[in-house]
């Protein structure tokens, strides 16, 4: 008994021969591999468009008043003489904040790998609404186009910040902006529309389509903390749209919601807009967590340790999570005791994710690891995600949060959960799943090397930003000259701005890494990770409708180094019981 | 899929919620509505507490008559929706014409006398820039009006197909959907009365 046969466990799928036509099946696809492609290369050139805008903010920050290079390449209105106006550098980093967060990083996660990997993990065919799913697809596009058309409005793209706070964003003789900050709010109703759409498939696939023994205790990870995100992203997009059509009318058609002049309440932005923000904040994590969770198990080759309590851990961030958005609020204004209330509930989160932390350690304790591309991306994930996690309780305590407020702690700390969180989760992802998306494999050396540099540069760049926030270096600042305190503090812009630019170089290496694997990748076997979830048991990339034989679920997500099995150290989810050979007879 | 794919082989899917796939997709998308207008309903009782001394009182500026009837027209077609996914149900073809068109005509009745009150309203120099009441007046109302709008659009694809026959007792889902938006139009009216109108 040492061989295991790998039997059919599912009867063979039906299905009728039919040929799409080309655009059908490459762009108004009602495929969810084709539209999580196409989300795809949507998203990242959305983060190569932020990461460029950042460099210029770099540039401004490092070397004030001096010509970007290629800077006369800008219109008088951006820049005159290659050196950026102030208006400019507002819309800057308000865009650079809104292409990172709703374009390249909430589309990464959610519209690339719930797309892709929800039908394929549950065992299902498709998405449950296959046309609502192409129609979230296409009403995103439009959202990224008016966004990036906004900076070639008079007066230029918003410039009151990501979070644009009311009454300058709903007064345009304040900011200076008027059609581009309508642009902006356009754009984010329609991409929360989509996100929406996109939502409403992601819950029903999940609880409606699951193959026949795929119980929730046995879905992977990963379709966990989607699926708990979809549930995020359904409750709280709507207040956000309903905010922004609100401050619409408000520049549009005269309404006074925001503006106090005339009775209306700025603060009332504040509130709905951070009950939308906060979860929106864990709507960008968790599916990161869910990432690195099967990836760690993966490379370490143990089941992930405490499922249950994994599992149990996002259902508790994301309901905490509609709680605490008050904590973004401190400064405002507020009772102190409502204040505390917040940060108690705030501080309440740092349990559940300690618990995924310590889980993650303990899926790696005593493995037998492998490092490959995707797990050391997983494990920059959580050494990251535990910096940017401690930070975030310093700043959930209100005494302490009112020292730093809009400081560049705060510009640390949400890096540090959004870029050394979030993307190298997706980093994490990409070079994980690749195979399965385009049949090629990704070059491993350059991969090592892009985490390498990546996370050389990323704390390089990160890391001196808390100390400039607690030496009182303000957020936001176009003019870091002039000021008393920050004089001592201009060497750490000029290092950080050198390895900002090695960061975005070695973001490179990953776009040469992507764009050479895609056309002259190695061809990649069905399961190259040797994994036991469901996706690695059909072809890659899988066929229109995904199986030849419907899978049918036998085991739990990450069965690895079962001792139950002799010759292998995996045991796929749909490995019929009876045919896999026992270890211990 | 496409109706000739039976990917599930002859075995059911792993149990769910013991719905159809459509309705639980309604129902999940109606979450997200609750949200949407708990946004607009929740800024409208915040903004009414800060300035409650310049509010003006209910009948003062809105014809509330009018409106009260109007929502009994409106609670009325969601009794024809059920009628109609009834008939269906059951198969009756004549039924199920008869009450989709009649729903849709008493939606489109609702939408016409808000038209008219819109009118009214700002002919006497109430607008969306009159004050905070009038801002939030006219966003709640005319958010519940888009709602209904898109319903009734929708009832007319119905009764058109109904008209086909397109429903019968194996081919109700549609309906049942459609009747799910409908009376969740419906409710959201009944509160926006309430608070809007009556408190």
């Amino acid at each position: 008994m040492a061989t295991i046969v790998a039997e059919p466990t599912g009867r063979p799928v039906v299905r009728e021969p039919h040929e799409l036509s080309f655009i059908r099946k490459y762009i108004f696809s009602s495929d969810h591999k084709v539209i999580g492609i196409q989300f795809l290369f949507l998203s990242l050139f959305f983060l190569l468009a932020g990461g460029l805008l950042a460099m210029m903010i770099r540039w401004q920050l490092a070397w004030p008043g001096q010509p970007m290079p290629l800077g006369s390449l800008f219109p008088e209105t951006m820049a005159p003489d290659g050196i950026m106006l102030p208006e400019f550098y507002n819309s800057l980093v308000t865009m650079h904040g809104t292409f990172m967060i709703f374009f390249a990083v909430m589309l990464l996660l959610v519209g690339v790998f719930a797309n892709y990997l929800i039908p394929l993990q549950i065992g299902a065919p498709d998405m449950a609404f296959p046309r609502i799913n192409m129609a979230s697809f296409w009403v995103a596009v439009p959202a990224g186009l008016i966004a990036l058309a906004s900076f070639l409005v008079e007066g230029g793209a918003a410039g009151a910040g990501w979070t644009s706070y009311a009454p300058l964003s709903a007064m345009p003789e304040a900011s200076g902006v008027s059609l581009g900050q309508q642009m902006w709010i356009v754009s984010l109703v329609l991409l929360g529309l989509s996100s929406i759409l996109g939502s409403t498939n992601y819950i029903t696939t999940v609880i409606n389509m699951r193959a026949p023994g795929m119980t929730w205790m046995r879905l992977p990870l990963t379709v966990w903390a989607l699926f708990i995100t979809a549930i995020l992203a359904l409750l709280s997009m709507p207040v956000l749209t309903g905010a922004m059509i609100m401050l619409l009318f408000d520049q549009t058609i005269g309404t006074h919601f925001f503006l106090p002049a005339e009775g209306g309440q700025p603060l009332l932005w504040q509130h709905l807009f951070w009950f939308f923000g906060h979860p929106e904040v864990y709507i960008l994590i968790l599916p990161a967590m869910g990432f690195t969770s099967e990836i760690l198990a993966n490379g370490s080759r143990k089941p992930v340790f405490g499922y249950h309590a994994m599992v149990g851990a996002l259902v508790s961030i994301a309901v905490l999570g509609f709680m605490v958005w008050g904590h973004h609020m401190f400064q405002s204004g507020m009772n102190p005791l409502l204040a505390t209330s917040f940060m108690v509930s705030t501080m309440v989160i740092a349990v559940p994710s300690a618990i995924k932390t310590f889980n993650w350690m303990g899926t790696m304790w005593r493995g037998n690891l492998h490092f490959h591309t995707p797990m050391l991306f997983a494990i920059g994930f959580v050494m990251l995600f535990v910096i940017g996690g401690l930070s975030g309780i310093f700043m959930a305590s209100a005494p302490f949060d009112i020292f730093i407020h809009d400081t560049y702690f705060i510009v640390a700390h949400i890096h540090y959960v959004l870029f050394g969180g979030a993307l190298f989760g997706i980093f994490a992802a990409i070079y994980y799943w690749f195979p399965k998306m385009f049949g090629r494999m990704m070059n491993e050396k350059l991969g090592k090397v892009h985490f390498a540099l990546t996370f050389l540069f990323f704390n390089l760049v990160f890391f001196p930003m808390h100390t400039q926030g607690l030496a009182g270096m303000m957020r936001r600042l176009y003019q870091t000259t002039g000021y008393e305190h920050l004089e001592g503090l201009q060497w750490t812009h000029v290092l950080i701005t050198i390895s900002a630019f090695g960061l975005f170089l070695s973001g490179m290496l990953f776009a040469v890494n992507f764009a050479w694997s895609l056309f002259r990748g190695p061809k990649a076997p069905a399961n190259p990770w040797n994994a036991t979830t469901l996706e690695w048991q059909t072809p890659s990339p899988p066929m229109h409708g995904n199986w030849e034989e419907v899978p049918v679920v036998y085991h739990g997500p990450h069965e690895y180094s079962h001792p139950d099995v002799a010759d292998k150290d995996w045991l796929a989810q749909n490995e019929r019981p009876d045919v896999v050979s026992p270890a211990r007879p | 899929m496409a109706g000739a794919v039976t990917y599930y082989a002859g075995r059911a899917p792993e149990r769910g919620l013991a719905v159809y796939t459509q309705k639980v997709g309604m129902w999940v998308f109606l979450a997200s509505e609750v949200m949407f207008f708990t946004s607009l309903i929740g800024s409208y009782i915040i903004l009414r507490f800060g300035a409650s001394e310049t509010w003006p009182l209910p009948g003062e500026v809105l014809n509330i008559p009018i409106t009260a009837i109007n929502t009994f027209i409106l609670i009325c077609s969601s009794v024809t929706m059920v009628k109609a996914f009834a008939a269906a149900e059951v198969g009756d073809k004549r039924g199920t014409r008869l009450f989709t068109l009649a729903t849709a005509l008493i939606g489109s009745t609702f939408l016409g006398v808000q038209i008219l009150e819109y009118r009214e309203l700002l002919h006497e120099g109430f607008g969306p820039s009159s004050g905070l009441y009038g801002s939030t007046f006219y966003t709640m109302t005319g958010f519940h009006g888009f709602h209904v709008f898109s319903g009734v659009c929708c009832l007319f694809w119905a009764s058109w197909k109904a008209f086909r026959g397109g429903y019968d007792n194996r081919a109700y889902k549609g309906l049942e959907v459609l009747g799910l938006y409908w009376h969740f139009v419906d409710l959201v009216w009944i509160i926006l009365f309430t608070v809007v109108y009556l408190i």
